[in-house]
């Protein structure tokens, strides 16, 4: 069964997140840092009235943070307790993808990035790895 | 599939809904039994469940509500007059079927409840009734108000009528209720007047008979209007309606007249108002900015514009708002239920008085509050309200007046739960306080009788004498204070021994938004609650630098005269202190201690709104909340109380912890001297060098430890020692302890004075020997004659080991692991 993702790029590493879990894609939001919050927490942002927690992937995936002013993307996706969004440095397509070009990530893979990664696209342009939300949150 | 689910769903919200009406109508009922508003209203509501549940086929519930309307169908028609027990048994039908409805709600059937007790309870009342007839005519001569059915009396005529009256009774109240109401108005007359007058034996008995007879036909519901009605039209031979004045008046009052409040209000979804209030804030957010945009713009027609959308979004934000609030009443509803059964149970008499019930309060909020006040209720019966014997003894009506009252003050929802019962004796709670341990009598000398009553809300306190299963164990009044103050409230009590006692809730209005203080530390922005906020203290530079004293590591501050320990907002964040030329210190109460937080600047009162935090930012645990500013910027809310927890109690480290061993006291050379008052007024001067650290800390946070009071101090127990004992005087406590806390090596000890003054330096002159335990002389400071502790010897009362152990390696292991474990 195919299914829709919506990809981006974290330095240079295409990822794919399920589109039904995706509401919105926005430019850059000013953040504002909470201090002592955990690591991958990128502070707060202001959605249209709502304060939306952002998402740093980059120290999950092994990079250095986003410093607090750096200009990003962000995607907005849909968690149990609300929305986050996710600091990316790009928006792709959305791409509608067949099981069979899927497979499970590969033991190669550092283990605290494997959490984050539930498996693999093989597109003809690369890899398009399949990002786990929640595990993401529960850092 | 859906469908159905959705009818139950709604069946479920109304079914709720009227019940709690009918708790209160029944009690209601039980003084004004001849009401026929209520009697009407009890009866719809019960009537129209009975109907939904056999639509929906939940046949349990049916049954029950069947019975019950039965019963009802009595009452209403003047056969019956409310009693008390009609009204337990009413009660009792309607808390099964609030349990089936709670069945239904969780597991989607009605399966597992025991009706059958209820049902038959109901079946023997109605039927003691019917058989009370025959007998009742008999002795009607005596008792001609029949007011309880005699149960045990008409034993052999219940086992003959019983039977069929099972069947018999329900009948009637299937008809439609308007409609059929001359007929049914009617019906009584056919037992009324054989309980009211002393109609003979042999005639009553037919009367039974007929409607017995006749009854079995009609049994299985629906179409029973008509044999309903047969019996009855045979009747009117019966002598006349003259005797059932309430009967004659239902034909003519059965117009419904309750529930006029479903006609003017719609039921909406709580998701749906929510969903409004976001939008709402989000257009304030545009409009905002519109405002700003047409500001610069010189277009009048713009600016018009603007200003009307402006105008606009704040009506429909306070519009928006106030669908949000909700009347106090729908909390208090529950009350006279309550206070009923109550009062049976714990045999007193009381009357419950609701004033204000159309205060209105934030949902969210009522829900905090409702079991709080349900305790205080609980509380005010059981152990305020005296029997009436006691009462009339006391010269009192033998019936206990309870009060509920609620009402606007200042900005905030003042609530009072008050009765004219006992009072709370002080001698009582403070006897009390010193067998569980929580004071000791020098303690109690010392304190007001309101701060004795105030002893009451401390955790593991009970006056009860007798432990009953209402109230008395101990858990409650401490649950209700910590309740109210979770949703930013205050609890206090008043008491007159003899007189009554009164409950006083302050609750804020709404917890969505609230006053704050915007302050900046860094280059961001937070909120402090004003609710927290005592005062703003402002420093300029050259005043920071003398007016900020250490203790140890620890910063004070000196607020006319008291010393205010002071924690730095960028040390809370973990943020590097910037070379800040000015500060400001806000003086914040958290629980019972006071604190001193160093801002870099104080930018603005405002209006908040709060708006949740994740979980991963919740579990901070310095946050309480973000909102946003009016640029639309994110702010922090800082939670003060979760803040003061943190710091006061030594999360943050000591980074300037010198070896204690050189600290002794006894130096002649220029040194620091912390002076304190003990017992009765000594001052007594402790060299600064051996103090580690001063805390201010709640009494009640002392325990015992065979005999011996101890604290719990950062994950420690710390053995505690009275600077006023220890040199012979008593001490005189209130309810929060200063601490000066000494540490050497791994051990530490908390010493209690009366209260910190200040912090001197002594050059070592004007000193002289005094001969006492404990004491190395006395030096005159600040023109005061001031006794110079012996730190060691005092020390050594608490903990003799105190200055023996070996510490240089253990000292600078404590110290690592300290530094570390931060």
């Amino acid at each position: 069964m195919p299914t829709q993702y919506v990809t981006f790029r974290i330095q240079d590493a295409l990822y794919g997140v399920e589109v039904m879990r995706v509401s919105e894609t926005l430019g850059h939001h000013a953040r504002t840092p909470v201090p002592l919050a955990p690591v991958g927490i990128a502070g707060l942002v202001n959605l249209r009235g709502q304060v939306v927690m952002t998402v740093d992937l980059r120290p999950r995936l092994g990079f250095e943070a986003l410093a607090p002013a750096t200009e990003s993307m962000m995607i907005v996706v849909e968690v149990e307790d609300g929305s986050i969004s996710l600091l990316v440095d790009e928006v792709g397509e959305v791409l509608t993808l067949d099981d069979d070009q899927f497979e499970t990530p590969p033991d190669t893979l550092p283990a605290h990035v494997r959490d984050l990664i539930t498996g693999a696209f093989k597109l003809e342009t690369g890899l398009l790895l399949t990002l786990d939300v929640d595990a993401a949150l529960a850092a | 599939m859906e469908d159905i689910d959705d009818i139950v769903q709604e069946f479920l919200v109304e079914s709720y809904e009227n019940l709690d009406q009918l708790d209160q109508d029944l009690v209601a009922l039980e003084s004004a039994p001849s009401s026929r508003e209520l009697l009407s209203s009890v009866f719809r509501t019960i009537h129209t469940i009975k109907g939904t549940s056999g639509f929906l086929a939940f046949s349990d519930l049916e049954r029950v509500a069947h019975v019950g309307e039965s019963l009802l169908v009595q009452l209403r028609d003047g056969q019956r007059q409310m009693d008390q027990h009609t009204t337990d048994v009413l009660l009792r039908m309607v808390d099964v079927i609030r349990e089936i409805l709670g069945r239904i709600e969780t597991t989607g059937t009605e399966g597992g409840v025991e009706v059958d007790d209820t049902v038959a309870a109901i079946q023997r009342t109605l039927d003691g009734e019917t058989a009370h007839a025959a007998p009742a005519a008999g002795a009607a001569v005596t008792e001609p108000a029949v007011a309880e059915p005699v149960v045990a009396e008409p034993a052999v005529a219940e086992s003959a009528v019983a039977e069929p009256a099972v069947s018999a009774a329900p009948a009637v109240p299937v008809a439609p209720a308007a409609s059929v109401a001359p007929a049914e108005s009617a019906a009584p007359a056919v037992t009324e007047p054989a309980a009211t007058e002393p109609a003979p034996a042999e005639q009553t008995a037919p009367t039974g008979g007929i409607r017995v007879a006749t009854a079995p036909q009609p049994a299985p519901a629906s179409s029973v209007t008509p044999p309903a009605g047969t019996p009855v039209s045979t009747q009117p031979p019966a002598p006349a309606a003259a005797p059932a004045p309430a009967a004659a008046v239902s034909a003519a009052s059965e117009t419904p007249t309750g529930r006029s409040s479903s006609e003017s209000s719609i039921r909406v979804d709580i998701g749906l108002l929510d969903e409004l209030m976001r939008q709402v804030g989000e257009l304030v957010l545009v409009r905002n900015q519109i405002s700003q945009l047409a500001g610069f713009d010189s277009d009048a027609e713009l600016t018009r514009s603007s200003q009307r959308l402006s105008l606009i979004a704040s009506e429909l934000q306070e519009g928006v708002m106030k669908t949000r609030m909700q009347p106090i009443d729908h909390i208090w509803s529950k009350m006279p239920r309550i206070v009923r059964d109550l009062a049976a149970a714990c045999g007193v008499d009381v009357r419950l008085d609701m004033v204000g019930g159309d205060t209105e309060l934030d949902r969210s909020l009522l829900e905090s509050v409702k079991d709080p006040l349900t305790h205080l209720v609980r509380n005010a019966i059981d152990h305020g309200i005296e029997t009436p014997a006691t009462r009339v003894a006391n010269g009192k009506s033998s019936t206990g007046v309870l009060t509920l009252r609620a009402y606007h003050a200042g900005g905030q929802v003042m609530v009072e739960v008050r009765d004219d019962g006992a009072g709370i004796d002080p001698e009582r709670v403070a006897a009390k306080a010193v067998e569980r341990g929580l004071k000791t009598p020098e303690q109690l000398d010392s304190m007001t009788s309101n701060e004795i009553l105030n002893l009451v809300f401390l955790p593991g306190f009970s006056t009860a004498a007798v432990v009953t299963n209402v109230s008395g164990r101990g858990v409650g009044m401490d649950v209700v204070r910590s309740n109210i103050e979770s949703i930013g409230g205050s609890v206090e009590v008043d008491s007159d021994v003899g007189r009554g006692t009164t409950w006083r809730l302050r609750i804020p209005l709404t917890l969505a938004i609230m006053p704050a203080l915007t302050v900046r530390s860094g280059s961001e922005i937070y909120a402090i609650p004003q609710v927290s906020l005592q005062e703003l203290v402002a420093l300029d530079k050259q005043k920071t630098r003398d007016a900020i004293e250490h203790i140890g590591a620890a910063e004070v501050y000196r607020l006319r005269g008291a010393l205010l320990p002071l924690v730095r907002l960028s040390d809370v964040l973990g943020q590097s202190q910037g070379d800040v030329d000015s500060a400001v210190i806000a003086v914040l109460q958290a629980d019972n201690q006071r604190f001193g937080l160093i801002v870099d600047r104080v930018l603005n009162n405002e209006e908040i709104v709060v708006k949740p935090l994740a979980t991963q930012l919740k579990s901070i645990g310095i946050y309480a909340g973000a909102t946003l500013m009016g640029e639309g910027q994110v702010a922090l809310i800082l939670d003060v109380q979760a803040i003061a927890r943190r710091t006061l109690s030594g999360d943050i480290p000591d980074t300037d912890q010198r070896g204690a061993d050189d600290r002794t006291s006894g130096g002649h050379e220029v040194q620091e001297l912390l002076v304190v008052t003990a017992g009765a007024g000594r001052r007594v001067a402790i060299p600064l060098a051996a103090v580690t650290r001063l805390e201010q800390v709640a009494a009640d946070r002392m325990e015992f430890v065979g005999g011996h009071e101890v604290i719990q101090y950062r994950d420690a127990i710390v053995p505690v020692m009275r600077l006023a004992r220890a040199l012979g005087s008593f001490d005189g406590e209130s309810e929060d302890l200063s601490l000066v806390v000494f540490t050497r090596g791994h051990r530490t000890i908390a010493m209690v004075v009366d209260e910190i003054i200040e912090i001197v330096n002594d050059d070592g002159v004007d000193r002289s020997a005094v001969d006492d335990i404990g004491l190395l002389g006395s030096i005159v400071l600040s023109g005061r004659v001031t006794e110079l502790l012996d730190v060691p010897a005092a020390l050594a009362q608490a903990d003799p080991l105190f200055y023996q152990d070996e510490i240089d390696d253990v000292s600078s292991l404590t110290k690592t692991s300290e530094m570390a474990g931060v």
